[in-house]
């Protein structure tokens, strides 16, 4: 027998497979957004889901990732921190991610729509960037 | 009083002084009963008293053929009863905590949903029993309020238990307040009701034993 | 001083455009458990709400709730909430320090009196005339007393404001008590843990600036949108609870399958807190994801509710010692009746007189 050690690396570690912490949340979620897409498909309504509110097991988030895959838009949003916007391979269900200036997530959200409300241009921006334009208009007539 | 103090208090001064009561009582009976001072039995003894009085302990706990003539039902029920209290009791593994902190050692459980089919039979057959008792006449004349309360205590813990199990009703901190309540107060009452029988059931079988040993009767 | 200018215009002089608010309020959302939808709504009232004065007073604490609150650095979106409201007291952030600080607590409650949020964090010692703690040689309850009078509402950070947290526990030299056991007659906000969940304090702010009043509470004055729920309820190891599957120590094989640490003394199931959906350190974790099991410390008395490693269905108290004591009682009674029995036998078999033939 060999004598203990204390050195860390005599300390095995071991690798956790992912599908080891499933705990049934996925199905649950994937029938919903399905459910809401139907809704989409037939009405117009428009449907969210708050990922943060849900006790998902880690590696469930990274399985959710998975099946929903990636379709073909996506995009980014810089505006104190990134927002990432991807529409899944299911079109009409978008996976938008809001993280903060150091990267973490503070908001994550499955959207059933046909364009994420924050990528739509604020009026409220729109005049801010109008006023901006005017602005140099007036700035380049003087000069 | 908050639910957290409540909970503290069920926990700890409650359990306290049910375990108190419980212990002091159970004891006073027990001895009590012992120290009756029957007479010295002056005939020449014809064998053994232990012997016989386990064996008529062992005997009277399992079903015979005689306590059948009159029906199933309340052997059958009778056992599923105190059977599935028994195994509800001993081998929820939060009992069995509950056991590793005051014996210091534990045993293991069984599964969670194998309690909860024993704990549903349970009840089913104490519901059961209780229907027979009020409508059976000759049963309904011989019972008196203790044995409704004594029903009531016990069948307190096990529909709380469940509940607690299966979230059904309150929430678990309120519903673990009051499954711990009905529990202290069916040790409470226990050496004072009927209920002091999960004792002197056994001693009076191995009493009954104890005098056909001393007799020579084989049991 | 006049009015602080609305949340809007303090916005618009920073640059910060309409899609980077309503990014913040879709967090808010998330964070108060509204529908993801309400974030619209929520943006519309701030833009329009004025900035209420904030005095923050700091007791019997570790400044632990303090720390909690600002670990996040500028810009982020969680610091966007100090622009919701203008803090004009806090005498651990302040730059101000000696009477020039005092000043500016006088200040604002004179000025915005009947309108300022009050924020107390730590619990108020009252034994000995309330000397264990005293800021510019004023006691926390002569301060609390006097800022209570003019605030809106209170809102009590951290178990020890909340509840009395580790301060109150036993012995509880200081006579330390909860805001709550001082203040009766103005609305007041508990929001306990130890610390408490930096998003909730924000979400609680929000909630007061997009609705004018207070979240709807529980009956321990906590927001019920955060504190509605069980740790338990909301666990991700919830399923292995359900199946009987619990670590028995923690390094024992079901610790490193994650299964439930009720066994290990977990409190969740009696915890009311958002810890396993908000999360801690940015959305890193919660303690059970770490392997440890909640200490309830957003419950009153959590540091005396027995040991942190007792499960919740074991007693707290010994058992043992007094039901040996019951034991020992219990068969003294016995005898000592046992004893009255046999006396009184032997007493009416003296008494008792034969019957002579002649008697007959």
């Amino acid at each position: 027998m060999s004598p203990p050690s204390n050195n860390l690396k005599h300390i095995p570690i071991y690798a956790q497979a992912e599908e080891a912490y499933s705990v049934g949340n996925i199905r649950a979620l994937l029938a919903e957004i399905a459910a809401r897409l139907e809704k989409l498909a037939s009405g117009g309504e428009t449907g969210m889901i708050d990922l943060n509110s849900l006790p998902l097991a880690p590696g469930e988030y990274e399985q959710l990732r998975q099946t929903l895959g990636q379709g073909e838009v996506s995009s980014r949003i810089e505006a104190i921190g990134a927002t990432e916007i991807i529409e899944t391979r299911y079109p009409g269900v978008w996976w938008v991610t809001h993280y903060n200036v150091e990267g973490d997530i503070v908001a994550d959200m499955i959207e059933i729509t046909t364009t994420p409300e924050i990528l739509k241009s604020q009026p409220e921006d729109i005049r801010t960037g109008l006023e901006l334009l005017r602005a140099q208009l007036n700035d380049e007539v003087q000069q | 009083m908050n639910q957290q103090e409540l909970l503290d208090f069920v926990r700890g001064t409650g359990l306290q002084i049910a375990a108190a009561v419980f212990v002091l009582g159970m004891v006073y009976r027990m001895l009590h009963l012992m120290l009756l001072g029957r007479k010295k039995n002056l005939a020449a003894p014809r064998g053994t008293e232990w012997g016989p009085g386990l064996r008529t302990m062992w005997h009277r706990s399992i079903p015979s053929v005689g306590l059948t003539s009159r029906g199933y039902f309340i052997v059958i029920s009778g056992y599923i009863f105190h059977l599935g209290f028994l195994i509800t009791l001993l081998f929820l593994s939060q009992h069995i905590d509950l056991f590793r902190s005051v014996f210091g050692f534990g045993w293991p459980a069984l599964s969670p949903g194998l309690i909860t089919i024993t704990a549903i039979l349970t009840i089913a057959a104490m519901i059961a029993l209780l229907v027979h008792r009020y409508t059976d006449p000759v049963k309904r004349l011989i019972s008196d309020y203790q044995d409704y309360l004594t029903w009531t205590l016990t069948f307190l813990p096990l529909l709380t238990g469940i509940m607690l199990k299966q979230g059904i009703a309150l929430g678990y901190q309120q519903m673990l307040i009051v499954h711990i309540i009905t529990l202290e107060l069916l040790m409470i009452a226990t050496p004072f009701t009927k209920l002091v029988h999960m004792f002197t059931t056994f001693s009076a079988r191995w009493y009954n034993g104890a005098i056909s040993g001393f007799k020579g009767i084989k049991v | 001083m006049n009015e602080h200018e609305t949340l809007g215009e303090r916005l618009e002089q920073q640059g910060i455009s309409r899609r980077a608010f309503l990014k913040f309020c879709t967090a808010m959302a998330s964070m108060m458990a509204l529908p993801p939808s309400a974030a619209t709504a929520i943006a519309e009232a701030l833009i329009k709400a004025k900035r209420p004065s904030v005095i923050w007073l700091s007791f019997q604490e570790c400044t632990g709730c303090t720390e909690s609150l600002t670990r996040s650095h500028s810009p982020t979106l969680e610091s966007l909430i100090f622009d919701m409201i203008s803090l004009d007291y806090h005498h651990t952030l302040q730059a101000a320090s000696g009477h020039g600080a005092e000043k500016s607590r006088e200040d604002a409650m004179q000025n915005f009196f009947g309108k300022y949020l009050l924020v107390v964090d730590g619990s108020i010692p009252l034994n000995d005339g309330g000397v264990y703690s005293t800021i510019a040689g004023r006691t926390n309850l002569d301060l609390l007393e006097e800022a209570a009078k003019g605030a809106a509402a209170i809102i009590a950070v951290g178990t020890c404001a909340a509840f009395g947290g580790i301060p109150n526990a036993k012995p509880n030299p200081t006579g330390a008590v909860a805001v709550s056991d001082i203040i009766k007659d103005k609305p007041i906000i508990n929001i306990s843990g130890c610390p408490p969940i930096p998003a909730v304090i924000t979400g609680v702010l929000a909630h007061y600036l997009t609705f004018g009043e207070l979240p709807e509470l529980d009956e321990l004055g906590r927001p019920k949108s955060f504190y509605g729920e069980t740790i338990h309820d909301r666990c991700y190891r919830r399923p292995f609870y359900d199946q009987g599957k619990f670590a028995k120590s923690f390094d024992d094989e079901g610790a490193r399958n994650g299964w439930c640490l009720f066994e290990l003394g977990c409190k969740g199931p009696t915890t009311h807190n958002a810890c396993a959906t908000t999360k801690w350190n940015g959305g890193t974790s919660f303690p059970i994801e770490s392997g440890h099991g909640c200490l309830g410390c957003s419950e009153p008395h959590f540091w005396d509710a027995g040991s942190f490693y007792t499960p919740l269905s074991a007693p707290t108290a010994n058992l043992e010692t007094i039901a040996a004591g019951a034991a020992v009682v219990g068969a003294g009674i016995a005898v000592a009746l046992s004893a009255a029995d046999r006396a009184k036998k032997r007493r009416t078999q003296q008494a008792h007189e034969k019957l002579t033939v002649k008697e007959l």
